[in-house]
């Protein structure tokens, strides 16, 4: 009986960090609902006792639905059948074996059916879904969509589409047009108020949305005519039900087949206003990113996971030379990195998602209540934090998915690139975790911000003062001499000014220098408080040693002159 | 219309991932050796019984499970899935009892538990492998019997329609209530738990788990629904004579480990005729179908 939470020491670990009893206590309002209703925990015990039975349940569904569904699903993918999307029968038997389960509405609140989870279990059962099944992942995570409804939305919108997810409808986020990629302020299907039937209506087209046949459906419109830039969009909520919406093709993708990416004319299309007009984009849509990079950052962290399990089962089983392949030292160095990798990874995962919880908290709590100044404090340090964390986590763990991936194919050798086996689905599948929801190119113009302001320094600082074991010493002192490092490559490419061609030619060099020392900082801690992870720490630690020195020999050589070869070249 | 639904159900140990201490040197199982968990059939059963409630809404679960007071974990896992509550009975009188001791014991509880439209039980345990204990409660609760069902066709508000699985193929009968049913493997599985039960019943608890791990009954007040009933042989009405080893004409004087190995090899040319043949001989045979 496959479990893919039972069997994960390191999702367990992460559920018992110090702070989980804090954001419980935020999440469940001093455990308010106790009484009110059945399943409402009593205390930070019964809370933390049901989200294991609830991960296990979903990861108990995982192993024995989703990861056995998978290939069929790749195999068969979806298609488009009386202007509906219909999704691969696997598909539909894990959306149903989860929906009977009552784990969707994870997060939301109980008035509206939710489980009321925090972010933390949330973010788990998204990395446990992606384990078992990729491209599935995405179907599960969209719920993302109620967050924003219940953060920005009406009563009246809440109440009636937030009881809806609970209940297994599915939803989307209608962004991307033909011309608005990366640029969402270039969208242009357009919104306008139909006074007889006080409803908006949508007129225009959408490209590459994935899962666009869903139920509800967030769209990004353009409400003030004559605009043409972000402050012209707003944001709308569409019911499939009321019809006007052609689902015109689904795209023939690389991977995650059973994931539906739709293109969709609106016509006519009656939707509602989320929220106040001209905050589409510069508000909602950008709180609604940061919970899909978050989400983006649990389906890479999952994969991950199931990448590196495939290769070790592989290298110990496969003979060449008269022994298993894992005790050629070089696969062995592949599979360690693997593990290191995901361990790296899942830590700041969690580190993000833990920040994003207590802000999230605060947040929801300050609109029942005046916060006291120290609350508030609490809430804007943390909201900087995950601010900061969620695009380095996004752009960290989606290469190491495809990098893990790609290397999961290098230790099955032959086998690998054939269809046979899991990996070469894992391999096509991981490809899109750099692109959606921001390519890694996007993820570093959003976290160089944490360079320049210092933001990354400073909480590296804090890592450093946090009390560890005398055995630590070693690697806290790499560390150290890697920040030094770190903070000279800042001041050097700062002092071209933070807007010159200088400064973004190299801030990948210094977001990805920040990101190494923070995870081998995350991993240290961690193994202080759990043996299991010092290999991975000490791993890292060399990692980040061997990937600031390159970077910083780069940046120690870099001349502004260079750049007119990188342009030349391409010209 | 609503029914009224009684699963029978036993925790047996695990005896599918059997270990080499899986037995005593006496020849009988080792139970501390082996996990305890839900009889396999009983979880076809509780399915079955499942779908019925979730086609006729307001139809009720009543789990009866016979065993020590860690049986009302079952009880729970029942309640995770979709069960409204349960019995256990047990007595130290009830140790030693056989099939036929068994059923009437599960038959008096039935009894206790009112006016039952269906009772559902697996097919057999996995432990004793007799098949014997479902026909022998319907038979002391007077009531008709489908053995074997594999498939819940229909319900009405007076009876039932069911396939049922057959050595060779199935056959699809229709009944009126009450009866009893028992349920075959190949029927559907049962579904997994959903979320807000298993926060709901999860401190669900009967007496003597509160007796051993000091659990306060208080809270069967406020919350009612946390209380597993627990009965024992007098609460059932038993006759002491017809319970326990008393009441147990079954001996069991050995068991031995028996171990199959093939004797014979047959080596056919792959023709059209020769597997024709062949699958012939393995139906007659029991080895297929």
């Amino acid at each position: 009986m496959a479990n893919f939470f039972d069997d994960n020491e390191g999702l367990k670990f992460q559920l018992s960090n110090p702070m989980m009893e804090e954001i419980i206590r935020l999440k469940e309002r001093d455990y308010a609902d106790y009484g009110k209703y059945d399943y409402a925990p009593k205390d930070f015990e019964d809370a933390l006792d049901s989200y294991k039975r609830v991960l296990s349940l979903i990861g108990e569904i995982t192993g024995e639905v989703l990861a056995n569904n998978a290939e069929s699903v790749d195999n068969q993918g979806v298609r488009i059948e009386d202007n509906a999307i219909i999704y691969a029968d696997g598909t539909k038997e894990n959306h149903q074996k989860l929906t009977d389960a009552g784990v969707y509405g994870l997060s939301l609140p109980r008035q509206y059916g939710g489980l009321n989870f925090s972010y933390v279990p949330y973010v788990m059962a998204a990395e446990i879904v992606s384990r078992g099944d990729c491209g599935f992942a995405n179907i599960w995570g969209l719920q993302d969509c109620a967050e924003t409804i219940y953060e920005f939305a009406s009563d009246e919108i809440k109440d009636k589409f937030l009881p809806m997810i609970n209940q297994g409808y599915t939803c989307s986020m209608d962004l991307t047009e033909p011309d608005a990629g990366s640029d969402l302020q270039s969208v242009r299907l357009k919104a306008t108020f139909d006074e007889e039937n006080n409803c908006w209506r949508l007129n225009g087209v959408k490209r590459f949305i994935t899962n666009g046949d869903a139920d509800i459906k967030l769209v990004l419109a353009r409400s003030e005519e004559g605009t043409t830039d972000g402050r012209g969009l707003s944001y709308f909520v569409y019911d499939r039900r009321d019809g006007g919406v052609t689902i015109r093709r689904t795209e023939n993708k690389l991977g995650i087949h059973g994931s539906p990416t739709g293109e969709l004319v609106f016509n006519n299309a009656p939707a509602q206003l989320v929220g106040e007009r001209k905050l589409g984009l510069i508000k909602y849509v950008m709180s609604l990113m940061n919970g899909a990079r978050l989400g983006v950052g649990a389906q890479s962290v999952g994969l991950s996971e199931a990448a590196y399990r495939e290769a070790l089962q592989y290298a110990n089983e496969r003979e060449q030379f008269g022994k298993p392949i894992i005790n050629f030292l070089q696969v062995r160095e592949m599979l360690a990195k693997m593990r290191a990798k995901t361990d790296a990874t899942r830590a700041l995962l969690y580190e993000t998602t833990r920040c994003v919880d207590i802000y999230k908290s605060y947040e929801a709590i300050s609109k029942e209540r005046k916060l006291e100044p120290a609350e508030r404090q609490t809430l804007k340090t943390y909201t900087r934090l995950a601010d900061m964390f969620t695009p380095m986590l996004k752009l960290f763990s989606s290469e190491y998915a495809n990098q893990n991936t790609y290397d999961c194919i290098q230790v099955y050798g032959g086998s690998g690139f054939m269809k046979d086996y899991p990996c070469e689905r894992m391999y096509r599948d991981a490809r899109i975790l750099t692109i959606y929801e921001g390519t890694s190119q996007l993820q570093v113009v959003a976290a160089i911000r944490g360079v320049v302001s210092g933001g990354y320094l400073a909480r590296i600082k804090e890592y450093e003062g946090m009390e560890v074991d005398a055995k630590f010493a070693e690697m806290r002192k790499t560390l150290a001499q890697l920040t030094e490092d770190f903070a000279a490559c800042v001041e050097k490419i700062n002092g071209f000014g933070s807007t010159s061609e200088a400064h973004e030619f190299n801030s990948r060099r210094l977001v990805e220098m920040a990101g190494y020392i923070i995870m081998a900082h995350l991993l240290i801690l961690d193994a202080n408080r759990d043996e299991q992870f010092m290999d991975s720490a000490k791993i890292m630690t060399k990692m980040a040693q061997e990937k600031v020195a390159e970077r910083k020999s780069f940046i120690d050589n870099f001349d502004p002159e260079d750049l007119e070869s990188y342009k030349n070249i391409t010209k | 219309m609503s029914l009224k639904i009684v699963v029978l159900a036993k925790q047996v140990p695990d005896t599918r991932n059997v270990g080499k201490d899986a037995m005593t040197p006496e020849g009988t199982v080792n139970r501390q050796a082996l996990p305890a968990i839900f009889n396999p059939e009983d979880l076809n059963a509780l399915e079955m019984a499942l779908e019925i409630k979730d086609r006729v809404p307001g139809s009720t679960i009543t789990v009866v499970t016979m065993g020590p007071g860690r049986a009302a974990e079952i009880i729970r896992d029942s309640m995770f899935r979709g069960a409204d509550n349960g019995v256990v009975l047990s007595d130290r009188k009830l140790g030693g009892s056989d099939t036929l001791a068994t059923s009437y014991a599960i038959s008096q509880a039935v009894k206790k538990v009112g006016k039952v439209d269906i009772v559902f039980g697996g097919r057999q345990a996995i432990d004793g492998d007799t098949a014997q204990v479902g026909p022998q409660t319907a038979e002391k609760l007077e009531i008709p019997q489908i053995t074997y069902a594999e498939e819940l066709i229909d319900v009405t508000e007076k009876d039932i329609t069911i396939k049922r699985r057959l050595e060779r193929g199935v056959e699809v009968v229709k009944a009126q209530f009450p009866l009893l049913v028992t349920a075959h493997a190949s029927a559907k599985a049962c579904r997994f738990y959903n979320a807000k039960r298993v926060m709901k019943y999860k401190k669900a608890f009967s007496k003597s788990e509160a007796e051993a791990n000091g659990f306060d009954t208080n809270l069967w007040n406020q919350f009612p629904y946390l209380k597993i009933e627990e009965w024992n042989a007098a609460d059932v009405a038993c006759e002491d004579d017809r319970i326990g080893l008393a009441g147990s004409p079954t001996k069991v004087k050995k068991i031995d480990n028996v171990v199959l190995s093939q004797k014979e090899n047959v080596t056919l040319e792959p023709t059209d005729e020769n597997i024709d043949s062949l699958v012939k001989q393995l139906i007659d045979t029991h080895i297929i179908g």
